[in-house]
């Protein structure tokens, strides 16, 4: 199987500072700034991990997911707060998708006898 | 051994241990021993999937009586600090609590490390008090505070009998802030990847056990080593090389001055020394020589070369193995 066979790659994730090339400015002050919000803070790093790892689900990123499940585990986050974090992703998603219906009601409303 | 894991190294393109040290201008050589760690046997009554000793119920290298004698003489020839008396269980090795009585006496801490369920077993009656009457600390084997990533690496149902047993020490005053008396956990990941910070994963500790009742005194974590059972589960679920990766990734220079192995000197079931429990597993004989410790009148001296290999990334990672 060549590299291009798959639009995912494992491997692929340590090649994301390759971005850096031709706009190394902007890469640097993304990842400048990726590192700061990562950092402890009012959150910790494991909070941030969590959050992340939701996040992750939300947007449906292999990389993400990947890399902070790593992340999770490594900051002592067990599987069960990790299945609930994707769970909160889970209900945010679906609960957006749900209160939408509340637009079709007033629509169907307008427009109906 | 050692060659089979520099062997997968090369293979993945890390650079070898040594050459590490090397390019980082580090040597590890030995400061003043003042621990003395004890093997006292592979038996144990789980067959744990991070076990670098490959310990287990069917392993019959057991420590005799003769072999503890020499242990009892070298700790009468030389004050440690601290000895450490591990396993396999070492609850199940006829004799374990004359050679704690004896012991007791010739230093200024004595730790027993447990799984804690072999405290629980007919073998072992008697042992919690034991340890309670000779001030013992107990250094308690629990990898997570989830059930299941527990019993995925120590086996079914263990997770509920460590909290019964974590309760019963409790009730015997181990861990109640005051009795000075200290339960220690020790956290191994569940899995190929490091441990969580030290602090960190010891406050999450507290707070998770304290919802079961549990207090214990101090957690310490440890990344696992890519030998024995471990390393066999790495190859088989492909994740050898990328923890490999991970590992030397996170070599951590600043750690190196305060390895375990500096201070520690460490006896194997059949008596001979090494550097540390790792270095058992490895084959790695302390000063490149099979010594048996009845041989030994004096602590090693300061400056001798510690015997390394590849699996020296998983206590230079990160925090270390400190």
């Amino acid at each position: 199987m060549t590299d291009m066979d798959t639009y995912y790659n494992p491997a692929d994730l340590d090649k994301f500072g390759e971005i850096g090339k031709d706009a190394p400015d902007l890469a640097r002050k993304f990842f400048d700034y990726y590192g700061a919000v990562f950092a402890d803070g009012a959150l910790t790093v494991r909070e941030k991990a969590l959050v992340a790892l939701g996040v992750a689900h939300a947007v449906q990123c292999p990389y993400c997911i990947d890399a902070y499940t790593r992340s999770c585990l490594e900051n002592g986050s067990n599987l069960e707060e990790m299945t609930e974090t994707v769970h909160v992703a889970n209900a945010i998603r679906g609960g957006a998708s749900l209160v939408h219906g509340v637009q079709m009601r007033k629509i169907a409303e307008k427009i109906s006898l | 051994m050692p060659e089979e894991l520099r062997k997968k190294i090369i293979e993945a393109g890390i650079e070898p241990f040594e050459q590490t040290l090397i390019r980082n201008e580090l040597a590890l050589t030995r400061d003043r021993t003042h621990t003395l760690q004890v093997n006292v046997g592979l038996v144990c009554d789980l067959s744990c999937r991070h076990c670098h000793l490959e310990a287990g119920p069917a392993r019959a290298e057991i420590m005799t009586g003769e072999t503890m004698d020499a242990v009892v003489g070298y700790a009468s020839r030389v004050r440690f600090d601290t000895i450490d008396i591990t396993g396999g269980a070492p609850e199940l090795v006829p004799g374990i609590a004359t050679l704690l009585q004896r012991l007791a006496p010739l230093t200024g801490k004595l730790i027993v490390r447990t799984n804690l369920v072999a405290l629980e077993r007919e073998e072992a009656r008697g042992l919690m008090q034991l340890y309670h009457d000779l001030r013992v600390t107990i250094a308690a084997s629990l990898p997570s505070t989830n059930a299941s990533q527990a019993d995925s690496q120590r086996g079914s149902g263990v997770w509920e009998k460590s909290l019964d047993v974590l309760r019963k020490l409790n009730g015997l005053g181990y861990g109640v802030p005051g009795s000075g008396l200290e339960l220690d956990l020790v956290a191994n990941p569940a899995g190929a990847f490091l441990p969580a910070e030290q602090i960190q994963a010891e406050n999450k500790y507290k707070r998770d056990l304290q919802k079961s009742g549990i207090v214990f005194s101090s957690l310490f974590a440890f990344a696992n080593m890519p030998l024995g059972r471990f390393r066999g589960w790495l190859e088989r679920s492909g994740n050898l090389e990328g923890y490999l990766h991970t590992l030397a990734g996170r070599f951590n220079p600043a750690v190196v001055c305060g390895l375990m192995c500096r201070s520690l000197i460490s006896v194997s079931w059949d008596g001979y020394l090494y550097d540390c429990d790792f270095n058992q597993a490895a084959g790695l004989n302390h000063g490149a020589v099979r010594r048996h410790v009845s041989e030994m009148m004096a602590i090693p001296e300061i400056g001798t070369p510690i015997a390394t290999g590849d699996h020296c990334y998983a206590c230079t990672a990160g925090s270390g193995f400190t």
